[in-house]
């Protein structure tokens, strides 16, 4: 058995950026089937075009049509993709030095091998189907055969519009998330009704959920202890507000509850006491699902409600608020 | 300018890191390595500064959860770099320069095994025209080996050469993840990866963590008997677009280089994720054939993504510590292509800044 416990994790976001007026022409252009680029003060045409040239720093304003066909500068063979690339199977990556530009493009190559590429080969532009002002409306480039090309992306069905002010960029990451090793021992012990925390050897303390090392000390936290499912509310707040992914419909309460023998409070639901009689001291339990529905997770315990015993002296939990 | 030493170094390296991305596990005994190596407690360090990603790690705010393994409460004085733990080692320093502290300890961790290491370093790009083409690293980087082979500044058997004579070296490091020479022949044999690099030019994907301790002055003399005093730091950045850049160059290592000082350099520690970039480095950074390059194997050994490059000056320092040698180099890399660079040289003569 794995020392610890792992799942897979997808973390995704779409970023939102506004682009200015030097992306924002590039953008324009491939969203309209053109290649824009700027001349720098040195005299060459740059694409993409920066934002500020990179000699006297002021911001770019000298736009440069470039052609949609080049020669490769330099190239790689991309044998295993990975996800969102402009291919899902092998291609290659090259540099373009477009016809009219004077540094090279990076972008995707359409061919079946390593033998069908060669620095100073001959490509051109294969625009995407629909263009929305984002790098990718180049689909990728491909081999110049010579003949003009009938379908220009001039001709393409865009309409010249706008210009582009913003691009999305989807970020989509995949993991195998591990947790420390006295985190799995905590999922582990859930999976059998029971709450384990780990105490340092220095100064006593019991933390759970556990930490790997005690932020007191600095040193590993060794010894493990099985806590009660039973404990005090430390503080709270109620919950109002609905939120994408809630479960429960607002109001309700979630605490900080310091279990029986622990030093440090943990964080889940108090429920079957309407909201506004939950208070700090209030003496809680543990509420488990049925057995057949545990796994190795926190929610084999379904909240925590009033066990109706007296509140708990301020004393006993002041030092862990 | 405080003459400031480094003297205490711990690393771990391995190919798989069964643990949580925080690595605070993996912390925990290399700071107890420092501290035993300087006799210094964690109450002796002034200041401390690590190097991670949450885009490695896939959690945010990831580094707040291993300043854990320090002990920090009382809260310490502490910073963090979303970079090679290097670019840490700099901030220490200048911390140390400003007179506030004495000593730091420097630390970096990474879980590079977690996901998908090639493709989650697309997010260092440009994130308007590279990003969403999601190019991963080792296809940038093949595109720079290409550039210099088609330009004559290297070839394939050059390239062969170093990696032969990394994972010889290798072979001496008990936390290589990657060791074993061969001969150039045989390298050469071996099938295409992503043409041009074969996977021995590239640095294997490597989880781990190091930790590093710097100290000024008599604090440093306290620490170590031949503190490895710094002579020279510096860090320069070339410009993002691999177009614009002459990839079989690397202007910035070269800038950081003559800040630094190489002049006398016995041993560089390298640190080169790809083959070829350490013949870009070596020509860069003006080493004399004479040099000793990466007697650990380096980053071709195993590459811990954070420390990589703060290992590299460990590694160089060590050298100094042991007495064979006097005058040492360490080099850190991070971005795509040698994008970035920092050089740190150190010498065991005090003063020599
Ligand atoms: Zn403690």
């Amino acid at each position: 058995m794995s020392r610890t416990l792992s799942a897979p994790v997808t973390v995704a976001f779409d970023y939102t950026r506004s682009v200015g007026p030097v992306l924002g022409r590039f953008l324009t252009g491939l969203r309209d089937g053109q290649v824009v680029g700027a001349r720098t003060s040195d005299g060459r045409v740059v694409v993409p075009p920066p934002e500020f040239d990179p000699v006297t720093h002021r911001a770019t304003d000298d736009f440069v049509e470039v052609a949609d066909t080049g020669t490769v500068t330099s190239w790689t063979w991309v044998p295993e993709p990975v996800a969102a690339q402009p291919f899902d199977r092998p291609f290659a990556f090259a540099l373009v030095t477009l016809d009219g530009a004077d540094v090279p493009l990076l972008h995707a190559l359409d061919v079946s091998s390593p033998a069908d590429v060669s620095t100073g080969m001959r490509v051109r532009v294969r625009w995407a189907a629909e263009r929305v002002g984002a790098i990718t409306d180049i689909a990728c480039f491909e081999p110049d055969d010579g003949f003009e090309t009938l379908a220009g992306a001039r001709s393409s069905t865009t309409e010249a519009g706008e210009m582009v002010t913003g691009v999305i960029t989807p970020v989509s990451l995949d993991y195998q998330y591990a947790a420390s090793p006295e985190e799995s021992a905590f999922y582990r012990g859930l999976a059998e009704g029971r709450i384990l925390g780990q105490r340092c050897p220095v100064c006593h303390q019991v933390y759970v959920p556990p930490r790997s090392a005690c932020p007191v000390d600095g040193v590993a936290t060794t010894d493990e202890v099985e806590l009660a499912d039973r404990g005090t509310v430390t503080t709270f707040c109620i919950v109002n507000v609905p939120f994408l992914g809630q479960r429960i419909t607002p109001p309700y309460v979630s605490a900080y509850v310091l279990l029986d023998g622990a030093d440090i409070a943990f964080l889940h639901l108090i429920l079957d006491v309407p909201a506004e009689e939950v208070r700090m001291g209030m003496r809680v339990e543990a509420v488990w699902k049925p057995r057949e529905e545990w796994g190795t997770t926190i929610e084999n315990i379904s909240h925590f409600r009033p066990t109706g015993e007296p509140d708990a002296d301020y004393d006993t939990y002041r030092n862990h608020l | 300018m405080r003459d400031v030493a480094v003297v205490g170094f711990a690393q771990r390296q391995m190919e798989e890191f069964d643990g949580s991305p925080t690595c605070v596990e993996l912390l925990v005994p290399l700071f107890a390595e420092c501290y035993e190596q300087t006799g210094f407690t964690r109450k002796d360090i002034g200041f401390w500064c690590s190097g991670s990603s949450d885009y490695l790690a896939g959690r945010s705010f990831s580094f707040v959860s291993a300043v854990d393994a320090i002990g920090v409460i009382p809260p310490v004085n502490e910073s963090h770099v979303e970079m090679d733990a290097a670019w840490a080692l700099y901030e220490a320093w200048v911390k140390i320069q400003t007179g506030e502290v004495d000593t730091a300890l420097v630390y970096g961790f990474g879980k590079s095994s977690a996901g998908v290491l090639r493709r989650t370093l697309a997010l260092q790009l440009d994130p308007y025209t590279l990003t969403p083409l999601w190019p991963d690293t080792v296809s940038l980087a093949g595109l720079q080996a290409r550039a210099g082979i088609d330009a004559g500044a290297w070839d394939e058997r050059a390239m062969a050469e170093v990696v032969n004579r990394s994972l010889t070296d290798a072979e001496k490091n008990e936390y290589a993840v990657r060791r074993g020479g061969s001969s150039v022949e045989e390298l050469l044999a071996r099938p295409m990866y992503a043409d041009p690099l074969r996977k021995h030019d590239c640095a294997p994907v490597t989880d781990g963590a190091s930790a590093l301790v710097l100290a000024a002055g008599d604090r440093a003399r306290d620490a170590v008997d031949r503190p490895a005093w710094i002579t020279g730091i510096a860090h320069n950045v070339d410009p993002l677009h691999l177009g614009v850049r002459d990839l079989t160059r690397s202007p910035s290592a070269a800038a950081a280089a003559v800040a630094a000082g190489t002049a006398g350099v016995e041993v560089a520690e390298l640190h080169a994720p790809f083959s070829h970039q350490e013949l870009v480095l070596a020509r860069e950074l003006g080493l004399e054939s004479d040099v000793r390059v990466n007697p650990s194997g380096g980053a071709l050994a195993g590459n811990p993504m954070f420390t990589g490059g703060l290992n590299r000056i460990g590694e160089a320092a060590r050298r100094v510590w042991s007495g064979d040698h006097g005058r040492v180099l360490g080099h850190a890399t991070s971005g795509p292509a040698l994008q970035q660079n920092l050089v740190c040289t150190m010498s065991a003569e005090q003063g020599a800044n």
